[in-house]
């Protein structure tokens, strides 16, 4: 008995030091170097590995970010200024000051403004509804409301409203990587400045068509009628293709565009009541 | 009998309008001319608001090789050119004419009588295509004398005459064959001239017995032309399964009949080819079945391109109460309408009216893996995992598992016990696929 | 909403087939092997063939309901469809917590782990057989001869089935024509009087529901017809060989459960393959596998293990078997 189990020992034994031996040789051949500085900065990245930076992954990222030769053009907007502060530190760069972005939704067509003229009874894919038809509306730009965009934030950042068919972005939760711009079909999501206190100004609205059809087709559609422009004294609004855009980075949240609208296609969010009583008719976007 | 070996559905066929005589519909107040009604190159508009035109006047001159004109199918003032939602859904330029009275333009011959003998030499033929606005009236509306214009190195042997209409609903081809035989072989013959061939075969399916004895009779005093029955069977009527059938010849993936030196005509388009060649007259107007369980005259007519669809509808007894879902072309491959103002094109061939009860898909559940989407596929693909890859976004997968190959026909879906939207995720496949072929030929 | 038009992509129609209806066309199938089952088996086959069935029906319900949190979808007829499978594979004697245990097997382990309706690579009933004869050898072997109503459900008589007849006595030293005085004729055994599970004697009653199944496009030629005829290739050469040391191919062909295999069992959508190529492979694999235990292999019967293992290879078969892509053979122009 004690000689088979002699035998037994021995004999695995030789067998797992031949195999380290082996392992070792095999280990030491096909090493791959790999600068340590990787590793470090892999561990301070936020590990969401959701491609908002452009890279596949967070190790991909902090590979680019070792091998670059200045962060210009590298940002995670997930980890946000302390990471990329935090890896120049370890990499001996500078970071470049990049402004935090939330996603916005520019439509704010919900039932009670936008009628709707047909049943859409395919699949609930903003994708395949786009490629069929108009719509559910007469409005060719606005939002199909099959959650495309809801199903891509892996942030939990999104849910449909039932009741504006609209998605609802919750800004606590949205980091900004940019899944959902990339999911709709009518690019109507934008990434925009963060401003202090989550407030936001911006035209709610993405219909280019001249102002009769925009606006038959829905209540609160820009129909170009350029007013806002003139209202606004620093020269943040434009209008191309009859539709107006508000440049986040030069409105100083005045609020004088949002009372001269004359559709309120413009959306003021977050902010104080107004000292004086104005005919807001709308907001159906709230926090 | 011929058919086409793999693949194919039967569904329900629905022939309610085989028996009615083609009518001419009365016309409207106004019309919205699609200013591009085929495949290729936009049209380029030549009239201004307010300008009057006549019926058969040029109205939109064709961009370059691969286009096609369009002409007025009415005579009026034009009231304006704006943008209309035509039958694929989306918004194009449409001319707006307030009809005043029916004149036409006076080169047209209205004769009734009936010309066999061909006079134009062979270039002129192609070039009447071209100045008449002809483009395929099965429903792909491809520009016409592009077909007929043979590149170099390639050759035809054999006209294909597509007269199988396999689509449910659809008479619209019977009538035409069962009432304009005549005509429709003299256009035959005309293009036989153009393409340079002896022979012609005219498919049709064997539920239209009486065009096909009808037909066959007729042909004997033309040169070359052969009738042929085909077995029922959906899509028999696509011209790959068509030229399969008839001359088993397979035409190879991505490639176009020339390939097998054969070209494929609509029965439609022959009639139209006709009448431009023989009578001058452009293509402004064609027939179109109106059909649905509940409509209460169902018929066909000769329509006038740019007519709504509510005129049509109104001609054959008023939208019917319990309507679900209205139709352009027939219910396998048909475009469904969102509202009826949408303007009959030179490519609708039909339009049917369905009942709620018959309007909703069914609902959709897991794949039970039964593989009646396989059987049922005219091209030999694999419709669940095409599905499945385009669901999951491995679209460089279902490139290769040949998605390109897929025409669209309907028959997975329509098969499919679980209700599975096989069509709709394999077309969003198919328009990523090109995107990113489009990309990788752009990069190279 | 009532005066709106509904939009959708085409087709908008559908063929009236759906998978309730292609799995109550199965059980219809079944139900001349149900009869002829009860007729032989009696009381047992009813107590088993119930037992089976609602304990099937009953597991899915509850991990639908209460493990998946899901809609449940025991209407779909596809757990009724396992149970009566099940049922057939098992002796009218065994007794009813082995058929619960069994149910459990197939329901549970071999269907809902995988996801339920459509993911399961093995088929479901096959395996919670196999399962129960590696557990309960003893009950799972004991074939009770056919007696009808005559006894009761536990105390039918038990006899060798005509497959472990020969299979012991050629082990013997026995030569086929010495044996072929203990089994039945082929006249009995194709009107199902022999022992043997429950929904595997009776021919005639599974070619029935073949035809059934055939007629109502609920399954294609290709599954059963390569099963049978690979089957009876192989053993008609090997009987051509050695007509003492092996049973002709009708013998091979009634006796066991090739039918019941190749009609029911190996043409269950989920793990069959899914194109007719495959099918074709699959089918004769099954066959020469078969044919392989019956006659090297330790077991007198082999259908259930062939088409297990050929079910392990269906996703490769899948995956690199495709259909002739249409235009390819004709050369490049």
């Amino acid at each position: 008995m004690s000689q088979i189990v002699l035998i037994t020992v021995l004999s695995l034994s030789l067998l797992a030091l031949i195999s380290s031996i082996i392992l070792y040789f095999v280990a030491q051949k096909f090493k791959i170097f790999e600068d340590p500085r990787i590793d470090e900065v892999q561990e301070i990245l936020p590990a969401a590995n959701c491609g908002g930076c452009g890279f596949a992954g967070c190790r991909n990222f902090a590979e680019a970010l070792v091998k670059a030769e200045t962060f210009e053009g590298l940002n995670c907007p997930v980890g946000g200024a302390d990471v990329m502060a935090k890896a120049a530190e370890i990499l001996g760069k500078v970071a470049p000051v990049v402004d935090p972005t939330v996603a916005v939704l520019l439509c704010n067509g919900s039932p009670e403004f936008r009628p709707q003229t047909s049943v859409y009874d395919g699949v609930a894919d903003c994708r395949i509804a786009h490629t069929l038809y108009i719509g559910e509306t007469d409005c060719i730009f606005g939002c199909l409301g099959e959650g495309d965009c809801v199903s891509a934030c892996t942030f939990g950042a999104m849910y449909m409203n039932p009741e504006t068919k609209l998605p609802f972005i919750i800004d606590d939760k949205c980091v900004s990587c940019g899944a959902c711009v990339k999911a709709c079909p009518r690019h109507l999501i934008e990434l925009r400045k963060k401003a202090r206190k989550d407030r936001k100004i911006y035209v709610a609205c993405s219909n280019c068509d001249k102002g009769g059809p925009a606006k038959r087709a829905c209540k609160v559609a820009c129909i170009a009628c350029t007013k806002c422009v003139k209202v606004c004294e620093y020269n943040a609004i434009t209008i191309v293709n009859n539709l107006a855009y508000i440049d986040a980075t030069k409105c100083t949240f005045c609020r004088k565009c949002v009372t001269e609208c004359p559709t309120n296609s413009i959306i003021e969010l977050n902010f104080p009541p107004r000292k004086q009583p104005t005919a807001l008719k709308t907001e159906t976007i709230t926090s | 009998m011929k058919t086409f070996p793999v693949g194919g559905v039967h569904p329900p066929e629905n022939k309610l309008t085989a028996e009615s005589a083609i009518q001419y519909l009365p016309l409207p107040l106004s019309v919205s001319i699609p200013v591009t009604q085929h495949i290729g190159a936009p049209a380029n508009v030549i009239v201004n608001k307010g300008d009057y035109v006549k019926t058969g006047q040029l109205i939109a001159e064709n961009k370059g090789f691969i286009s096609a004109k369009t002409h007025s199918s009415v005579s009026g003032k034009v009231n304006k050119i704006d943008t209309i939602i035509d039958s694929t859904g989306f918004k194009q330029n449409a001319v707006f004419i307030d009809v005043e009275g029916d004149e036409w333009v006076s080169t047209i011959d209205r004769s009734t009588e009936i010309v066999t003998e061909i006079k134009l030499p062979r270039e002129e033929i192609i070039q009447k295509c071209l100045d008449s606005g002809i483009v395929g009236l099965g429903g792909a509306t491809f520009p016409s004398h592009v077909k007929l214009t043979i590149p170099a190195g390639k050759k035809c042997d054999i006209l294909i005459i597509n007269g199988v209409e396999c689509e449910p609903y659809l008479t619209s081809d019977h009538r035409l064959m069962l009432e304009r035989g005549e005509e429709i072989l003299t256009g035959i013959t005309i293009l036989m001239k153009a393409l340079q061939v002896t022979r012609a075969m005219i498919g049709i399916e064997n539920n239209k017995q009486d065009a096909i004895s009808h037909l066959t009779s007729l042909a004997t005093a033309f040169q070359g032309i052969t009738v042929h029955a085909l077995k029922v069977k959906y899509p028999q009527g696509a011209e790959k399964q068509l030229i399969k059938a008839l001359i088993k010849r397979e035409v190879p993936p991505g490639r176009l009949p020339l390939d097998v030196n054969a070209i494929v005509h609509n029965v439609g388009t022959a009639f139209a080819v006709y009448e431009a060649v023989q009578k001058n007259k452009p293509l402004f107007e064609r027939v179109v079945t109106v059909t649905g369980k509940l409509v209460t005259k169902p018929g066909n007519f000769f329509v006038r391109t740019g007519t709504p669809v509510s005129r049509l509808i109104d001609a054959a007894g008023g939208v019917p109460e319990d309507t679900g879902k209205i139709v352009s072309g027939g219910p396998m491959m048909g475009k469904s309408l969102s509202n009826l103002d949408i303007p009959v094109v030179k490519g609708t061939s039909g339009i049917i009216l369905f009942p709620k009860s018959e309007s909703e898909r069914m609902e959709s559940y897991p794949c039970i893996r039964c593989a009646k989407c396989v059987s049922a596929c005219p091209m030999n693909l694999e419709p669940y995992l095409l599905m499945s890859l385009s669901e999951k976004g491995m679209f460089e997968k279902a490139e290769a598992e040949r998605i390109s190959d897929c025409m669209e026909c309907g028959s997975c879906s329509f098969t499919c016990p679980a209700g599975r939207p096989l069509l709709d995720y394999i077309r969003l496949g198919k328009t990523t696929v090109i995107k990113i072929a489009r990309d990788r030929a752009i990069k190279k | 909403m009532s005066n709106l038009l509904y939009v959708s992509p085409s087709p908008h129609a559908h063929a009236p087939d759906t998978t309730r209806k292609l799995m109550f066309g199965v059980i219809i199938a079944l139900l001349p092997a149900l009869f002829s089952s009860i007729f032989y088996f009696g009381y047992g086959a009813i107590i088993v063939t119930s037992t089976s069935v609602i304990s099937c029906l009953l597991f899915e319900y509850l991990i639908q309901r209460f493990i998946f949190k899901k809609p449940v979808t025991i209407t779909d007829g596809s757990a009724i469809v396992t149970g009566l499978l099940l049922a057939f594979n098992l002796p009218s004697n065994i007794p009813v917590f082995i058929i619960i245990f069994g149910s459990f097997v197939s329901i549970a382990i071999a269907k809902m782990t995988f996801g339920g309706l459509g993911n399961n690579p093995f088929n479901p009933a096959l395996v919670g057989r196999v399962f129960m004869l590696i557990s309960f050898p003893v009950q799972m072997t004991s074939w009770p001869l056919p007696s009808g109503f005559s006894t009761g459900y536990t105390d039918a008589v038990t006899g060798a089935t005509p497959l472990a007849i020969i299979k012991e006595g050629l082990k013997n030293g026995d030569s086929i024509s010495q044996l072929v005085t203990q089994i039945p004729t082929p006249a009995q055994m194709f009107l199902g009087n022999m022992g043997g599970s429950m929904g595997e004697v009776a021919a005639v009653a599974l070619l029935l529901g073949l035809i059934w199944l055939l007629a109502k496009k609920i399954i294609t030629w290709h599954i059963p017809v390569s099963v049978i005829g690979s089957l009876v290739i192989f053993t008609g050469i090997l009987w051509l060989i050695n007509p003492e040391q092996n049973a002709n191919p009708m013998f091979h062909l009634l006796a066991g459960g090739v039918l019941l295999g190749a009609i029911f069992m190996a043409t269950d959508y989920v793990t069959s393959p899914m194109n007719p190529k495959s099918m074709i492979i699959y089918g004769c694999g099954i066959g020469i596998l078969t044919v392989i235990i019956r006659v090297w292999g330790a077991y007198p019967e082999g259908v259930s293990f062939a088409i297990l293992i050929m079910n392990a290879f269906v996703p490769l078969m899948n995956a690199y078997i495709k259909p002739r892509r249409f235009g390819k053979e004709v050369k490049n122009g």
